[in-house]
């Protein structure tokens, strides 16, 4: 135990690749699982991190690679499999039935029964009693899990995977939700558990949860795996290196041109959260015409939210914002697109596009007022305003009357974008604009918001990409758990500077807001 | 036989485009079906009087199936329309009987035509308190026109402690005559029944098709998030659906009781439910975003002239019941199969673009 590689490895991946429908979410991944350890994972949004665990864990099964546990070549066709081999995992997304109670919620599908069959409900209780008392949540295994607090629906998830007696646990961000308080007690429960030589993999965003609980690192960039190290030999440095690398990605040049007066502001954005606290932390941003501002942030660092509070979407936000000076009162999405607001939303599925209609209909949605005399929609006009759209965003689409889902994911992000700007807004905001579409779309789309900012549009987009938000933007504003944590000039923004006011906020420190 | 090289070439995907065709024209084909069917089963079947006859029947169920068919298209549901067609059946017979007594010694009398608006005003208004529950009080729509298809049922049999108005012939006097043109009448030789339909489907179609509302009903039932994104008022579209449903339904209480020169409390009574068949069977999604008037017109015009087809072959009533719950069953399968291969078909041009 007191050699560097003290801990025998328990599971290795070997060249694992997995591919879906267009994109490559892991390439060539080697991994290893040590036993009694902290084996921590990191990386970039998107960068494959969950898709590897959700290999290892039989959620997905990887399109080449071979998975060797205690040496032995195994594959997984189901979660089922991977668990009966003591696999457990704690899913980022929380996977729990909100209408049964806490024991029914950790014995789901393996429910102790008497001989008759019967779910043997004491029994249950007792048991789920005895896991919940070592996260000392104060959690009756009684409770209905959609009474909880997220942060105890969290820990939930967490007694169910302890519960399952695994040999290699895999943990997906577990703490995104907890309060420092319960962090404390869940790092508690993962020494206890390494203490009894079980394996776990951690993944998580805040570096400097990793340092403290981790004993080896593995940094994922691009699906691909960067770094591999004893965490005694790393530092915060190292990590943000392996993270970000240095391979230049196509981004459109800056032009040089000057930004204008100011088109707009929002003065004190605030959100509150369903789960007390506060989701935008007074925001305050201005923008000016022809420029572009960047607004970077990790995961839940309230950049969505407060896109959503700018397109007057939540009703409890408070806050002030202007156009060209003038105070916006209309509260309502779409008085406020009518003054020249427009939001690519970041979920382009579920927010951006009406799948089932047309690339056409989809396009001129937010803007049919424009082609109507009286109440007909003129047809020719409408063709006319779509046919532009399509040549000057260089959509790839064979006839615009053709389903929108049936486009590639780069093309149907055109049309998103294609829509907002038909309404003629003066301040565009862009909720990561190059998720889910590959490398020459993702140019494309640069070069558009480029072209855009020269005509003078004021364009606001958030994005996790450290590269993106560096090579695009004319000024850079970091978030951090809903505030705004630092405001750069790009001459003197510094990938370090932004990485470290992205973390700001996090941690033990902050987080009293729990009890 | 050069349609047999072309699939011998290419037999997947010609063989696809084909029967996806006619999987798209199916509520036709079988229209065409039915009508083949009985004209050579069912003597006297293709007579002008019984075509006719037929239509007015249709013309009933298709007018409350467009209204259903908006309110399916935005990815609800009205359950109150056959109750809105009982109350506002009697709120007419009420009106041309007694008119309102203004407790002050007078009674005022409408002549029909305000008769006819202020019912079709009932009709809107009930439509309006289902798009109220909805989209203010957030109830889901299944719940709230549940509710008010017992509230309005109520009120109906409340009218006239659950008789029927009879003989409406209104009085010379009052001006309350002409009621029963709207059921009798004709015009250029049809009733004026098929005329308001033809009318109102024309401006259904319409509007679904050319006016930014109709495009909105669409948006709202294929994506409601995308649409509010999009600044579509989510509130006011579905207000409009329920209320149109109100109107059509309303229409239809008019027509009945003009027909029947009576109001009965129970008329309408499980129309809702051809109504929602009519609209499935001419392609309308229950999951929202996709139908067409046109469609459930056709939808409407099967399910009808099937009834009474097998009404005048002398098939049992027992057996109409199973047959029209096949016919249904059998076009949302084909429905879900046209969906798949559609997709596929999509998938495989998507692979050869690149």
């Amino acid at each position: 135990m007191s050699s560097s590689t003290g801990h025998d490895v328990i599971l290795k991946l070997e060249d694992i690749s997995k591919v879906y429908a267009g994109t490559v979410a892991v390439k060539h991944a080697n991994f290893e699982v040590r036993k009694g350890a902290v084996n921590v994972l990191v990386g970039e949004n998107g960068a494959g991190k969950s898709t590897l665990m959700k290999i290892i864990a039989g959620v997905e099964q990887p399109t080449a690679g071979r998975i060797l546990l205690d040496g032995t070549e195994v594959s997984f066709s189901s979660s089922g499999d991977a668990v009966g081999r003591g696999i457990g995992m704690v899913f980022q997304e929380l996977n729990l039935f909100g209408n049964l109670s806490v024991a029914e919620n950790i014995f789901a599908t393996r429910e102790l029964t008497n001989r008759f069959r019967k779910i043997d409900h004491k029994q249950q209780e007792r048991r789920a009693t005895e896991f919940l008392e070592q996260l000392e949540a104060g959690i009756r295994p009684d409770m209905l899990v959609e009474d909880l607090r997220i942060g105890q629906q969290q820990l939930v998830e967490i007694a169910k995977a302890v519960s399952l007696d695994a040999r290699i646990l895999i943990m997906d961000e577990p703490t995104s939700a907890l309060s420092a308080a319960e962090v404390e007690i869940l790092f508690k429960v993962i020494a206890d558990l390494k203490a009894r030589g079980v394996a776990i993999v951690y993944i998580s965003h805040r570096l400097e949860e990793l340092i403290r609980i981790g004993d080896y690192i593995t940094v994922l960039r691009d699906g691909r795996i960067t770094g591999q190290e004893e965490m005694r030999n790393v530092d915060t440095q190292w990590i943000v290196r392996q993270m970000i690398g240095s391979d230049a990605k196509d981004f459109a040049k800056a032009d040089g041109h000057e930004p204008g007066e100011e088109v707009f502001r929002a003065e004190e954005i605030c959100l509150p959260r369903v789960t007390g606290g506060l989701a935008v932390d007074h925001v305050s941003i201005s923008l000016r015409t022809g420029e572009i501002l960047g607004i970077y942030g990790l995961m839940g660092a309230g950049r969505s939210e407060l896109f959503d509070c700018i397109m007057g979407r939540h009703g409890q936000a408070s806050g002030r914002i202007f156009i060209d000076g003038k105070p916006v009162k209309e509260r309502d999405t779409t008085r406020r697109i009518k003054r020249g607001l427009a939001l690519i939303p970041e979920d382009r599925q579920r927010e951006g596009l009406v799948s089932i209609l047309s690339a056409a209909s989809n396009l001129t949605l937010a803007s049919l007022s424009r082609f109507v005399s009286l109440f007909h929609i003129r047809g020719g006009a409408e063709r006319q305003a779509v046919a532009q759209m399509v040549r000057e965003l260089s959509i790839k689409v064979a006839d615009p009357a053709q389903e929108v889902s049936s486009l590639s994911g780069g093309n149907q992000q055109k049309v998103v974008i294609g829509k907002a700007l038909l309404t003629g807004p003066k301040v565009l905001l862009m909720d990561e604009p190059s998720r889910g579409i590959d490398v020459g779309a993702k140019a494309d789309v640069f070069r558009t918001m480029r072209k855009l900012s020269r005509n003078g549009l004021g364009i606001i987009f958030a994005t996790s990409d450290l590269d993106e938000v560096m090579a695009l933007s004319d000024r850079i504003a970091v978030m951090s758990n809903g505030r705004l944590t630092g405001m750069f000039d790009r001459a003197e923004a510094t990938e370090a500077a932004i990485v470290a006011a992205s973390a700001l906020g996090h941690g033990p420190v902050h987080g009293e807001q729990h009890r | 036989m050069t349609d047999i090289s072309a699939k011998a070439a290419a037999p997947s995907a010609s063989s696809g485009s084909v029967l996806l065709t006619l999987m798209k024209l199916r509520t036709f084909i079988a229209l065409i079906a039915v009508l083949v069917f009985f004209s050579i089963a069912a003597p006297n079947f293709l007579s002008a009087a019984n075509l006719i006859l037929m239509a007015k029947h249709v013309a009933l169920n298709a007018f409350l199936a467009m209204g259903m068919t908006f309110v399916i298209i935005t990815g609800g549901i009205d359950l109150s329309v056959g109750s809105i067609v009982g109350l506002c059946g009697m709120v007419a017979g009420y009106l041309v009987l007694n008119g309102i007594d203004l407790q002050i010694g007078y009674t005022v009398y409408f002549n029909v035509v305000e008769i006819a608006l202020i019912t079709l005003g009932v009709g809107i208004l009930i439509g309006a308190v289902n798009g109220l529950l909805i989209t203010r009080l957030n109830v889901a729509p299944f719940i709230a026109t549940l509710g008010t298809l017992y509230v309005a049922r109520g009120f109906a049999l409340l009218s006239s402690d659950g008789r029927t108005f009879p003989n409406l012939v209104g009085k010379p006097e009052l001006g309350t005559t002409g009621f029963g043109y709207l059921g009798a009448g004709r015009v250029l030789g049809l009733p004026v029944s098929i005329w308001i339909l033809v009318v109102v489907a024309l401006g259904a179609a319409y509007l679904a098709r050319y006016t930014p509302l109709g495009r909105h009903i669409f948006a709202v039932g294929g994506n409601e998030r995308a649409a509010r994104i999009s600044g579509v008022r989510i509130n006011m579209v579905k207000m409009f659906v329920y209320m149109f449903s109100g109107f059509c339904a309303a229409i239809v209480g008019l027509i009945i009781s003009s027909e029947l020169m009576a109001s009965h409390p129970a008329t309408g009574e499980s129309f809702e439910l051809n109504a929602i068949a009519a609209a499935v069977l001419g392609g309308t999604s229950m999951s929202g975003g996709r139908g067409t008037i046109g469609g459930t017109i056709v939808g409407a015009f099967v399910i009808g002239i099937l009834s009474d087809g097998l009404v005048m072959m002398g098939v049992s009533s027992f057996w109409q019941m199973v047959i029209k719950g096949l016919v249904i069953i059998v076009a949302v399968v084909v429905d879900q199969a046209q969906r798949r291969l559609q997709s596929r078909v999509t998938l495989m041009q998507m692979a050869k673009v690149g």
